[in-house]
């Protein structure tokens, strides 16, 4: 096995620092090499400065997603670019809080990070990235993109692999060119997928890509409570009760939407 | 269909905006037009390169082919809506239906370009005899949306998409076109008793769990928060728990033109600086559609000729000059006839 090197990637903390807890700690038990966060700190959950400590404090890199961009330059929203006002009545609130609750040092820290990463490993190109390597807030849904229009971003981009986060559903394209592009999903909150348990990506890159998702367990009730401390929406804290998304669910294709309750 | 809304106006601003001599000019339409359509309705000279009046649009370019539109059903629909901005309605075939292989075609030059989805309109695409075969055949490749208006769902039809929609790894929506919350709104646009038909397919097509995307037609005298809630209010009430809706803006084209009036001479892009130029914002950096007389821009122009630039894709990845009112529409609201 030494000449594979094994490399956790995760999404969207959304200020769930409990979750990021268990994560890390799931990454070094498994003995992974690399580590990356693909982007957004904050956004859902409570008190974002927990999270950006913990990551911070731990040393593993992280990329700015759009909720670290919007954050980080003080702007009016998170950028998710949502029309459904429901939807974006609940992403104001989230981001309001966020913005109001993130130490300014954090927020010149998320200015500056990078956008995407590329690392070498075992002759191949790993692109990270927060949506897309093409736009930071774009959806990549399994269910919504061909191969050929994944094939051709690996062209473009110059990349044996990209990852992806944002949408917050775990999935894994091996192309038929041998390329592959995995969304790495989200650590948290739920893939609304009706568990409370959160996913990340695991890559092991050596003679061949073999990409493996792991659940981590987290204490929920904890979060919850102070969810609600917090005053943060009733219909948040479902969400990482039940692991059905109740929210920001316009983007959703419909297959993936279908496997939800809401 | 989807709503379509608008045409070229016969008042539309024409000519004018030769792009040669623009700054940020890349090789000409011209360039990468082929020969016209055969027997088309659309046969005039193209491009339109009729010399400027004065002043120049800007050139919008082609970043990368997301979205394929395919005209299946050209423009045969059961309704004459009176606002269709590509003035379909029973017995039209100025853009003819398009055969099985003629999609195949055309979905197999989008897959070799990268296309990350398709959608199919018309007309009433469930109109085309082998509507169910074609949506399985470019299931193989890729995400397919269908623009319908709803009114034809049978429970065979309806088993039939749900089977399609359960065994492709890619997603099938169904879009259906409202043009109101309340039935006097939508049967004045659609003809009497449409409403109820609409409402009722949306209901079947929410029992099959097809989840349905509404879209329907924005007003300039409502808030679109305060309509989009209305469609979902109404939606609830009529069985559908999940409603997925879009908004889209008029467009003076079509039958809306002559129904209302088409775009002004002053309603253009016309000497936007190319500085201020934002390409970002129209769908057709990503889009381009076919129908039976070739490939156009976009789905909005397919009945311009300036905006056809091709038989087939690869001759239509050139830049597109921005002349027509609609894109003046589409710029302003930044709007897409996509999904998203």
């Amino acid at each position: 096995m030494a000449d594979v090197t094994r490399v956790a990637l995760f999404g969207g903390i959304y200020s769930n620092y409990l979750a990021l807890t268990a994560a890390l700690r799931h990454m070094r038990r498994r003995g992974a090499d690399v580590a990356w966060c693909l982007g957004d700190l904050g956004g859902f959950g409570p008190h974002p400065d927990r999270a950006a400590d913990i990551l911070r404090g731990s040393l593993v890199p992280m990329l700015r997603g759009n909720y670290d961009e919007s954050v980080g330059l003080g702007r009016g929203d998170c950028g998710c670019g949502y029309s459904d006002p429901r939807d974006n009545r609940f992403a104001q609130l989230s981001y309001d809080y966020t913005l109001a609750n993130t130490h300014a040092v954090h927020r010149e820290w998320m200015k500056g990070l990078p956008e995407q990463q590329r690392l070498e490993i075992a002759g191949r190109s790993l692109l990270l990235c927060h949506g897309s390597p093409r736009q930071t807030n774009e959806f990549l849904w399994e269910s919504a993109c061909s191969d050929a229009f994944l094939e051709w971003l690996c062209e473009r981009h110059q990349a044996d692999v990209i990852a992806c986060a944002h949408s917050g559903i775990p999935w894994h394209r091996a192309l038929p060119s041998g390329r592959h592009v995995v969304n790495v999903g989200a650590i948290g909150r739920p893939a609304n997928d009706g568990c409370t348990e959160v996913w990340y990506g695991e890559l092991e890159v050596g003679a061949d890509v073999r990409v493996e998702f792991r659940r981590v367990e987290y204490d929920v009730e904890t979060l919850a409570r102070d969810m609600a401390r917090e005053a943060l929406p009733p219909e948040f804290i479902e969400t990482i009760r039940t692991g059905w998304w109740t929210t920001c669910l316009e983007n959703l294709p419909a297959k993936e939407r279908r496997r939800g309750r809401h | 269909m989807m709503d379509r809304e608008p045409r070229p106006s016969p008042e539309a601003p024409h000519g004018g905006g030769n792009p040669v001599g623009l700054a940020h000019a890349a090789p000409a339409v011209a360039a990468t037009a082929p020969e016209p359509a055969t027997a088309a309705a659309v046969d005039a000279p193209l491009p339109d390169t009729a010399p400027a009046a004065g002043g120049r649009f800007p050139l919008q370019p082609l970043l990368h082919l997301d979205t394929l539109w395919i005209q299946v059903a050209g423009t045969l629909c059961n309704l004459r809506c009176t606002h269709c901005f590509v003035s379909c309605g029973p017995g039209d075939d100025h853009h003819a239906m398009m055969s099985r292989e003629e999609v195949r075609a055309h979905v197999a030059d989008g897959v070799r370009l990268g296309v990350k989805e398709f959608y199919f309109t018309g007309g009433e695409p469930f109109l085309h005899p082998q509507m169910l075969e074609i949506l399985a055949d470019t299931l193989e490749h890729g995400p397919c949306t269908v623009l319908t208006n709803g009114t034809l769902f049978t429970r065979e039809r309806l088993e039939a998409l749900r089977r399609l929609s359960d065994s492709a790894r890619y997603a099938l929506e169904i879009r259906v076109s409202l043009d109101g919350h309340r039935a006097e709104d939508h049967d004045r646009l659609r003809g009497p008793g449409s409403f109820a038909r609409t409402v009722s397919g949306l209901a079947r097509l929410a029992e099959y769990e097809l989840l349905p995307i509404v879209s329907a037609t924005e007003s300039p005298l409502e808030d679109p928060a305060a309509l989009f809630e209305s469609y979902a209010t109404m939606l609830r009430a009529a069985g559908l728990p999940r409603p997925r809706i879009k908004l889209l803006p008029m467009f003076r084209l079509g039958r809306e033109a002559e129904r209302t009036r088409g775009y002004t001479a002053a309603e253009t892009l016309l000497d936007l600086p190319a500085d201020a130029f934002d390409p970002a914002r129209l769908q057709c950096r990503a889009c381009r559609a076919v129908t039976s007389h070739g490939v156009f821009v976009c789905p909005l122009l397919v009945d311009e000729a300036s905006a056809r630039m091709g038989d087939r894709l690869e001759q239509a990845l050139g830049p597109f000059e921005l002349r027509h009112g609609a894109c003046a529409t589409c710029y302003a609201t930044g709007m897409t006839c996509g999904n998203g």
